[in-house]
């Protein structure tokens, strides 16, 4: 619960009583107030700036330092003020946290000292509101990337135990790791860059051959390129079979870009060899020479900044889709444009609108070839525009594209990936915690049965002993809580357990149709085992549904397994609530006790109103068929 | 092209958003609310000056404007119960606290509704309480009235309650209802009945005067 709101408490205990007329149950007792003194201002002075609250507003958050009695311990007796040695300009921020709720992180901050002063006022982390939380985890994985940095430098020295695989691994990743993987690296590139000009060079003409024509070095000194196209391909493929060997998950390592760039690079070379002069396929073969060129993206493991172009380009897809659909309708419109205004004109190159997206495209990115160009002054004038938009539409994009491979460049790509991840994840537990949270407060404090001797015919004594351990604000939340159930008849169980007795319920369903034992058995059996880690599902969910002739079996069968369980846990384990404590409360009489079967006779709605039941029976003994027409059904004890 | 068109959508966003914001300013001006003076306040509410300042204090935590309208108040009422849909009941407070029907609970509102509730006779309680129920406010709680009223209730439990909630147990609590308060069996209950009634009933006697010491 907020603590914003903990002023409006009063106010929803005081429109409880709009509850009381309606309610068949009799209230629990209230929670008192035993020292109620006036509200007092009290002096916190940090660091000789003296700041002052009201106690209550301190006492919203019991579990921090300043709201529980720990602040005692710092109490100044000469001067009856609290005095804490730290930093006030933070300790504004945690004051503030107490009297809106809201816990912010201010930017000037550095965050390894707010996290300290955080620590010291016993403040976790996870409760700064989210107009500051993204900036806060921000900072927080900056800094701890930082360390993280400075730490592997120093680690990297000293890693005795890795297996060889792991050795090869680090080694292929990082180059800076030991001597024998700077030289692997720069090997690699070099026969990169070899292969890469052998490529090229291939196709330079070099010399005559006696029929009076230029032909490339490639068909001069064929088998000179060959063997080198050879060695760089063994290189490349030894070096591949060893990165798979050294992945850590092959599967992965065969999916990602590099191998797929790799494999691309060594195949024209099998495919040529397995391929023969074939006439038919050196066509094809000729065109496989191309791919050959991929060789030079495997320097993208070498170069940094080469992979980060990459990543900018794929992280900025809906600016370049944007670039490309304009450009695209700009193109169009021009296009038509221009084939109609210059149709009219003789020999004009215009002779269909695709033929004249070419101009339009040259005219737009300024390039201007002069191959086509319009003759009609109509042709003119839409030739200026088109080349005024073309600038216009081209440098709009652009600066986005730029800033964000900036971006991208001073942050580590890798990181990113991460915090996406992380970030959604903590975001949305951060929002179930603060959601369950208060109501989780409420069902563990009635397993802790507290609330079980707060009734208005009940015994006083135990009530106040047992306040001591949650808040005043707390209890009075709790006793709100209570008297809501009281009025509906209902209680509120945990989601967990719900949902494990609605699936029961789904699952008792089914086996009705069929009488056969063995059936309901397996069913039972694999719905069993699966709950021998939770506790043991509230069979009243069956029989309110009740069944008709199977429920008997099924009954006793369930009891049976409950019996395989630990001895202890049996009984609680026909409890809705109180597994952990095992205590049982019998005072609240208000709730339907005891169960045991049913019996094959046509169903009746047993309501709650009734709360004559017979009294518990021993849940360990083997259940017998009640005579008459009572259905029972199994509730908390 | 796209330059033009973009240029475009740009300054039509930008006459929006000025007509926007002179709206807004007009709108959180029109909202802002002071209370009447203090000793007034004390006049007519069963509050000491202490308590005034203490629920004021809260009050104006929560909604610096002074005002509360509906949609604050069922969030604020939300927060109290996490499990379950306290929207609807809060709505029915919300009509009950607003004795004026302006569409927004002020600071007297609000401390008026409290004096009585916590500080008022058994009668102004029950009085207080058959105003809630009567949501048309015609003198009398039809069937049909209470069934909303004990159906928001029911829902404020949420789902997750134990024994699940059935859908004719909210209508079960409306006849039981209706058999101990409706005497003459007309099917309506009148004011005399309600609080004949609940004066006849322990229980209820009981927890009317649970919450004295809330404050």
């Amino acid at each position: 619960m907020a603590a914003g709101v903990a002023a409006w408490l009063p106010f929803a205990r005081a429109a409880a009583i709009g509850w009381m007329p309606v309610a068949n149950l009799p209230m629990p007792i209230a929670p008192t107030n035993k020292n109620k003194h006036q509200d007092e201002l009290i002096i916190l002075n940090v660091s000789g700036r003296r700041f002052q609250t009201w106690r209550n507003t301190l006492d919203r958050y019991p579990d921090t330092l300043l709201g529980s009695s720990e602040k005692e311990f710092f109490f100044n007796e000469e001067t009856r003020e609290y005095f804490f040695d730290r930093d006030p300009d933070v300790f504004r921020s945690i004051l503030n946290f107490y009297r809106t709720g809201k816990l912010h992180y201010p930017r000037y901050e550095c965050i390894s000292a707010y996290d300290e002063e955080l620590a010291f006022f016993g403040i976790i982390p996870e409760i700064i509101s989210d107009c500051c939380y993204e900036e806060y985890k921000d900072r927080k994985r900056e800094n701890a990337e930082r360390l993280m940095d400075d730490l592997e430098d120093n680690k990297d020295s000293k890693l005795p135990n890795m297996t060889f695989r792991e050795t090869m691994w680090r080694a292929f990743e990082n180059p800076h790791t030991s001597t024998m993987a700077l030289v692997f690296y720069y090997v690699t590139g070099f026969f990169i860059a070899i292969s890469v000009i052998t490529n090229v060079v291939e196709t330079v003409p070099c010399g005559y051959m006696p029929n009076q024509r230029d032909i490339p070095c490639g068909e001069r000194y064929t088998e000179a390129f060959f063997c080198m196209d050879t060695a760089c391909v063994m290189i490349f493929t030894v070096e591949y079979l060893m990165r798979l060997f050294a992945a850590p998950s092959r599967y992965r390592f065969m999916r990602s870009v590099m191998s797929i760039i790799d494999v691309v690079a060594i195949l024209p070379y099998y495919i040529g060899l397995v391929m023969t002069n074939n006439e038919d396929v050196s066509g094809a073969f000729v065109t496989l020479r191309v791919f050959r060129v991929f060789r030079i993206f495997k320097f993208s493991r070498h170069s940094q900044g080469l992979r980060i172009l990459g990543y900018t380009l794929k992280s900025c897809a809906s600016e370049l889709g944007f670039l490309l659909f304009s450009l695209t309708m700009a193109i169009i419109i021009f296009a038509t444009v221009m084939f109609y205004a210059e149709k009219g004109s003789s020999s004009s190159k215009f002779t269909s609108i695709p033929a004249s997206f070419w101009y339009t495209i040259v005219t737009m990115t300024t390039l201007g070839y002069g191959d086509m160009v319009p003759k009609t002054i109509a042709g003119k004038i839409f030739g200026s525009i088109c080349s005024l938009s073309g600038v216009l539409v081209i440098a709009l994009p652009v600066p986005v594209i730029v800033s964000n491979f900036s971006r991208i460049y001073h942050q580590n790509q890798r990181a990113d990936k991460r915090r996406a991840q992380k970030v959604q994840k903590a975001r949305l537990s951060r929002m179930r915690i603060s959601k369950s949270g208060s109501s989780s407060a409420f069902l563990h404090s009635k397993r802790n049965g507290l609330n079980q001797s707060l009734e208005l015919t009940g015994s006083l004594e135990e009530d106040q002993q047992l306040k001591k351990t949650t808040s005043l604000l707390e209890s009075q939340h709790h006793h709100l809580l209570h008297c809501l159930e009281k009025t509906t008849n209902h209680e509120f169980v945990d989601e967990r357990l719900y949902e494990q007795g609605y699936m029961q319920t789904a699952l008792q369903n089914f086996p009705s149709q069929s009488p056969s034992l063995s059936s309901e058995e397996g069913i039972t059996g694999t719905c069993c085992s699966r709950r021998t880690k939770k506790s043991m599902q509230p069979l009243s969910a069956t029989h309110t549904h009740s069944h008709t002739h199977n429920l008997q079996e099924l009954s006793a069968l369930h009891i049976q397994c409950g019996e395989r369980q630990a001895l202890n846990t049996s009984r609680s384990s026909l409890n809705l609530m109180s597994d952990e404590s095992g205590s049982l409360n019998c005072k609240s009489s208000g709730l339907v006790t005891t169960a045991i079967i049913t019996i094959p006779t046509p169903p009746s709605n047993n309501s709650r109103a009734s709360p004559d039941a017979p009294p518990p029976p021993n849940p360990d003994a083997p259940p017998l068929p009640n005579p008459g027409n009572d259905v029972v059904k199994i509730s908390a004890l | 092209m796209g330059a033009l068109m973009v240029i475009f959508s740009l300054q039509t966003k930008q006459r929006r958003k000025m007509t926007d914001s002179v709206e807004d300013e007009l709108e959180l001006s029109a909202a802002r609310h002071r209370p009447e003076a203090l000793e007034q306040l004390e006049a007519q509410t069963r509050f000491s000056r202490k308590e005034l300042q203490i629920l004021y204090r809260g009050f104006k935590n929560e909604c610096p404007s002074g005002v509360v309208n509906e949609d604050t108040f069922k969030e604020i009422y939300s927060q109290f119960f996490p499990q379950g849909d306290a929207s609807t009941y809060a709505h029915f407070l919300f009509d009950a606290f607003d004795t004026d029907h302006n569409g927004s609970v002020s600071f007297e509102d609000f401390v008026m509704g409290l004096s009585i509730l916590l500080r008022g006779t058994v009668q102004e309680k029950l009085n207080w309480a058959f105003n809630l129920y009567d949501i048309n406010k015609d003198g009398y709680i039809t069937k049909e009235e209470m069934l909303d009223i004990i159906k928001s209730i029911y829902d404020m439990m949420g789902k997750c309650t134990y024994p699940t909630l059935k859908e004719e147990t909210p209508r079960q609590h409306v006849e039981i209802f209706f058999q101990k308060m409706d005497k003459n069996r007309d099917g309506v209950v009148t004011i005399d009945e309600f609080i004949d009634c609940c004066q006849n009933d322990e229980n209820i006697m009981k927890s009317m005067q649970l919450f004295e010491n809330v404050i």
